[in-house]
C-alpha cells in the first residue's frame, strides 16, 4: 500500500503493517501509547479500561461546510451525522477541538450553518482556522470576528483544563510561494513565552490545521517552521499534536510526542502519492461514511500519553 | 485492504479528462476533421492566454505573452485555489470550481505566482 511518509520509520515492518491496516481500515480502535509503542486496547466502550481520568475531549476536523461536489454532495449532512454521534455519547466530552476547515469557502452562510450544527452538541468548542476558513474578502476577517475573540495574532491562543495545557496554533496564514504551512516568527515567539512558566511534567496538547511535522512534502502536508515549535516542546514529558488537513488518520509516536491527524467529516483524501493530487477522493457512496469520522481523546492517569478512539460515521 | 484499492482505482478514474473525449470526437470522421480543424485552431489561439488549474497544478507552468496580454486563470478542481503573485503584483480571490480570474500584463517582466491556499502550486508568466 502506498503510504510513504505516514509510517513510523525505524520500527519493525510487522508493527508498521499492523498500524497501517488498523488505521486505514478506520475501525474505531483505541490506541493507548506506552513506552512509545501504540497498542490497541479495545473499542470505544472499553475506554475505561485504560485508567481514564474521566477527562475526555473530542477532535473534529475538516467539516468543509458548503462543499457539495461529487466526493460528498452534502457535507453539512455528514457533519450533522457526526454531531448526532456526539450527542449520543454516554459520557459527555469536556469540549471539542476543531482543527480547521470549518467551512469550504468562508461564506457567512457556511459559518452560520456550521455554528448552528456544532451548537447542537451543547459542548464548548475550541477552534483553529484551516486555509478554507480565511478566503473571505477580508482574508480571515470573517473567521476572526467569530472565533478570534481573546486570541493573539491570526487566532492563536492557549488555555488550561484538568492540568493539561492546550495550545491552538495557526499555520495557514502568510504562506510563502513553494512552501508548506507557516507559523511565522511572531507566533513562535509567543509560543516560547507561553510555555516558559510550564513545568516539564505538564501534559501539553497542541492543535493546528496542517500537520506540524512533514508528512508528505510533495502535497504540502507539513509546516515549514514546524520543527521550531516541536523543539520548544521537547522538554515536556507528554506532548500530543492534533492536526487535520489530510482527511485521513495518521498516527506516529516519537519519544514523548504523539502525532495524530483526524478524519474529515466531509470527504476523504487519497493516501500520499496514491493519486495525481490530494483533491477530494470519490468513493462509492456506501463506503463514504467509513472514511469520515471524529476522534475521542482521553487523558490517562499518570504521565501517560493520551488515548485515542477514532470512530467513523459508519459505525 | 481490498476495498481501499478499489477506492484508489475509482479516484484514478476521476482524472480521465472529459475534454480529451470531446476533441477525439471532433477529429473522428475525416470530413468532420476539416471543419473541426478551424474550431480547434481558433480555440488554441484563445487558449494561448489561459492557465488552467487541474490536479493542484497550473498549466502551462510557464507562459510567454506579449505586453498588454490578458491572461485568464481557470480552476477545474473540486477544491478552491487562488492566484497570488510573489511580489503582490496581483492576487485573485479564491476560485471555486470553474471560476476564473483575469489579469492584464501592462509591463514586461517575469511574474512568478503561487496558490494562496496551496503554496506548493507555483507558476510563471513571462511578459515580453
Ligand atoms: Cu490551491
Amino acid at each position: 500500500m502506498a503510504n510513504k511518509g505516514l509510517d513510523d520509520h525505524g520500527q519493525g515492518i510487522g508493527r508498521r503493517e499492523v498500524l497501517e491496516c488498523m488505521v486505514w481500515a478506520g475501525t474505531g480502535v483505541l490506541w493507548a501509547m506506552s513506552g512509545g509503542v501504540p497498542h490497541s486496547v479495545g473499542l470505544i466502550g472499553e475506554a475505561a479500561a485504560a485508567e481514564s481520568t474521566g477527562f475526555t475531549f473530542l477532535q473534529m476536523s475538516d467539516s468543509h461546510v458548503g462543499f457539495d461536489k461529487k466526493a460528498n454532495p452534502d457535507a453539512l449532512g455528514t457533519l450533522r451525522e457526526a454531531v448526532a454521534k456526539v450527542k449520543a455519547m454516554p459520557m459527555k466530552p469536556s469540549f471539542i477541538i476543531h482543527t480547521g476547515d470549518i467551512t469550504h469557502l468562508s461564506k457567512p452562510e457556511e459559518f452560520d450553518n456550521a455554528d448552528k450544527v456544532f451548537g447542537e452538541t451543547g459542548v464548548q468548542m475550541h477552534w483553529v482556522p484551516g486555509e478554507h476558513d480565511l478566503i473571505d474578502e477580508g482574508q480571515g476577517k470573517a473567521y476572526m470576528e467569530r472565533y478570534g475573540k481573546g486570541a493573539k495574532g491570526a487566532g492563536w491562543y492557549s488555555f488550561d483544563d484538568h492540568g493539561v495545557h492546550f495550545v491552538g496554533l495557526v499555520n495557514v496564514v502568510d504562506l510563502k510561494a513553494g512552501g508548506l504551512g507557516n507559523l511565522g516568527a511572531e507566533q513562535l515567539a509567543w509560543l516560547e513565552a507561553d510555555l516558559k512558566g510550564k513545568s516539564n511534567s505538564t501534559p501539553i496538547v497542541v492543535f493546528a490545521h496542517i500537520p506540524l511535522q512533514v508528512l508528505y512534502k510533495e502535497w504540502g502536508w507539513g509546516t515549514e517552521d514546524g520543527t521550531q515549535a516541536l523543539t520548544l516542546l521537547k522538554r515536556f514529558g507528554s506532548v500530543t499534536i492534533l492536526n487535520g488537513h489530510i482527511h485521513q488518520l495518521a498516527q506516529k509516536v516519537e519519544g514523548n510526542m504523539t502525532f495524530h491527524t483526524a478524519l474529515s467529516t466531509a470527504f476523504p483524501q487519497p493516501a500520499p502519492g496514491s493519486a495525481p493530487s490530494p483533491g477530494p477522493m470519490v468513493v462509492p457512496s456506501d463506503q463514504l461514511r467509513s472514511m469520515l469520522g471524529l476522534s475521542t481523546v482521553t487523558v490517562l492517569q499518570g504521565n501517560k500519553p493520551l488515548a485515542f478512539v477514532d470512530k467513523t460515521l459508519a459505525g | 485492504m481490498k476495498y481501499l484499492n478499489s477506492h484508489l482505482r475509482s479516484a484514478a478514474a476521476r482524472f480521465v479528462p472529459g475534454r480529451a473525449l470531446a476533441i477525439a470526437m471532433l477529429l473522428g470522421p475525416a470530413v468532420g476533421a476539416m471543419v473541426a480543424f478551424g474550431t480547434v485552431a481558433a480555440e488554441e489561439t484563445k487558449d494561448a492566454n489561459v492557465v488552467t488549474i487541474d490536479n493542484f497544478s497550473f498549466g502551462p507552468g510557464e507562459l510567454n505573452v506579449a505586453v498588454g496580454t490578458t491572461v485568464k486563470f481557470i480552476n477545474h478542481d473540486d477544491i478552491p485555489h487562488s492566484v497570488v503573485e510573489n511580489n503582490k503584483a496581483f492576487r485573485s480571490k479564491a476560485l471555486d470550481t470553474d471560476d476564473a480570474y483575469s489579469y492584464t500584463f501592462a509591463s514586461a517582466g517575469t511574474f512568478s505566482y503561487f496558490c494562496g491556499l496551496h503554496p506548493k502550486m507555483v507558476g510563471k508568466i513571462i511578459v515580453k
